[in-house]
């Protein structure tokens, strides 16, 4: 039993844990080479281009949120200066306004004036005319009656209408002058 | 422990505590050819597709408002390359060494991880092949940066530090050369790989002395697996943490070497 211990022991003493053996550099070797390419050419690469990329990014995204705020102030501008604009203008549309009512009003009031003018007048024309008619229709109807009661009276027909007429006309005429006299006495 | 492992011998009871043999698995492919294949070497390559594969994945489609797997992969590049990279050597000499350097980071931090990953149980970087090639990687790049920068100078700056006195140099260029040119890339390498080494021996011994107190001794041993066992979850978070520390110095040092090579005056 110890002499197995003892020659197990031996055998350990054999190993020499620091020379490496040729396998043992060979494939730590290839292990190395491996990885080594892998990084060097695949995943260092990637992550080189994906950092260039999302600097960029970053740095576009803040070019962009510049020119976002640039516009934005610019259009933040440009509204106020409409709206002030816009509140000259309603002052100018309201002064306007309220001359063109004035105005308006005024003018209404000429108009209606001149109308209330027109309309009496041609009332009055009117009443003129009427008042002309009635008295020409009054005398004919006066002249008829007064031939009716003058032919009755003679007993003759004043059939001729020029006889007739020249008897009514004289005697309007003299009626029309014995009335001025009675006037001119009074 | 003597008694213990000779109680029951080739039984499922036995104890086994850790051994160097752990990091020398039988050969699975290809024996006695150069291209051994053992369980670690299998662990490996397990490795390296898990990080193409998630990689792969979380950038396959890269979008400017990164989903969950893009973010987190992105959290950790962004780390490498802003804290680790660009601090140290400057956005300029960063993006030339930038590949190297994730490489490295992201490589040992997968291959220390599998050490604490149950059913691998074994850091890839516990071998000492691993951490002595990525070593001697980074050993090339900071020659390779200091020489491409300082053409024909780069040595004498090295081993001839100015504003030095001349009898100095005596003392002083053995001591800068041994340091610079032969204990960078030894405790690179030794670092990781010592990290590893006890890291793996520390959770086999709480691991196995667990199992041992619960089926073979029994009783009132058993009480004792409690401990064990607490400690065993206690050295797979520090393990975890190891493992992103170590990625992390490795790194951190190999961009250090290159901007001290970089610089005008050493």
């Amino acid at each position: 039993m110890l002499q197995a211990i003892v020659t197990a022991a031996t055998e350990e003493e054999s190993i020499n844990p620091l020379l490496p053996a040729p396998y043992d550099i060979i494939w730590s070797a290839v292990a190395f080479v491996i990885i080594l390419i892998f990084f060097w050419k695949y995943v260092l690469p990637r992550v080189q281009k994906l950092l260039d990329e999302r600097g960029e990014a970053i740095e576009g995204n803040i070019a962009k949120a510049d020119e976002a705020q640039r516009k934005a102030e610019a259009a933040l501008e440009e509204y106020t200066a409409q709206l002030a604009d816009a509140r000259t203008e309603a002052g100018r549309i309201r002064e306007t306004a309220r001359e063109d009512g004035k105005k308006i009003v005024a003018e209404a009031k000429v108009a209606a004036t001149t109308e209330a003018a027109r309309v009496t007048a041609s009332a009055q024309a009117q009443i003129d005319a009427e008042r002309q008619s009635a008295l020409v229709s009054l005398r004919s109807e006066v002249g008829t009656l007064a031939i009716d009661l003058a032919s009755g009276v003679i007993g003759e027909s004043l059939t001729d209408d020029t006889k007739a007429a020249a008897v009514v006309d004289r005697f309007l005429a003299d009626l029309e002058a014995s009335e001025a006299t009675a006037g001119g006495k009074k | 422990m003597l008694p213990f492992a000779t109680s029951e011998e080739g039984g499922s009871g036995e104890f086994h505590g850790p051994s160097l043999a752990d990091f020398f698995p039988p050969v699975i492919f290809f024996e006695g050819t150069p291209f051994e294949v053992n369980r670690i070497i299998l662990i490996r390559f397990l490795v390296v597709a898990v990080l193409i594969l998630l990689f792969w994945l979380a950038t396959r489609r890269m979008k400017l408002v990164p989903g969950r797997g893009q973010s987190l992969a992105e959290l950790a590049l962004d780390f490498v390359r802003n804290n680790m990279v660009y601090d140290t050597l400057g956005t300029r000499d960063g993006k030339r060494f930038l590949p190297l350097l994730t490489t490295l980071f992201f490589l040992i931090l997968a291959m220390n991880l599998t050490g604490i990953i149950p059913g691998l149980n074994i850091a890839g970087s516990s071998v000492i092949g691993f951490p002595l090639f990525l070593a001697l990687i980074s050993y090339v790049a900071f020659i390779y940066a200091g020489v491409k920068k300082h053409p024909g100078a780069f040595f004498k700056n090295s081993l001839f530090p100015s504003g030095v006195p001349w009898y100095l140099y005596i003392v002083v260029t053995p001591i800068e050369f041994v340091s610079t040119f032969i204990l960078r890339p030894i405790t690179l390498a030794l670092r990781l790989l010592m990290n590893m080494v006890a890291g793996h021996m520390l959770l086999v011994l709480c691991f196995s002395a667990t199992q041992f107190f619960i089926f073979t001794a029994g009783g009132l041993w058993s009480l004792f697996s409690i401990g064990t066992f607490a400690f065993g979850l206690a050295f797979t978070l520090f393990e975890l943490l190891v493992a992103v520390l170590q990625a992390y110095v490795f790194t951190l040092l190999s961009a250090v070497y290159i901007q001290l090579a970089l610089a005008e005056e050493h």
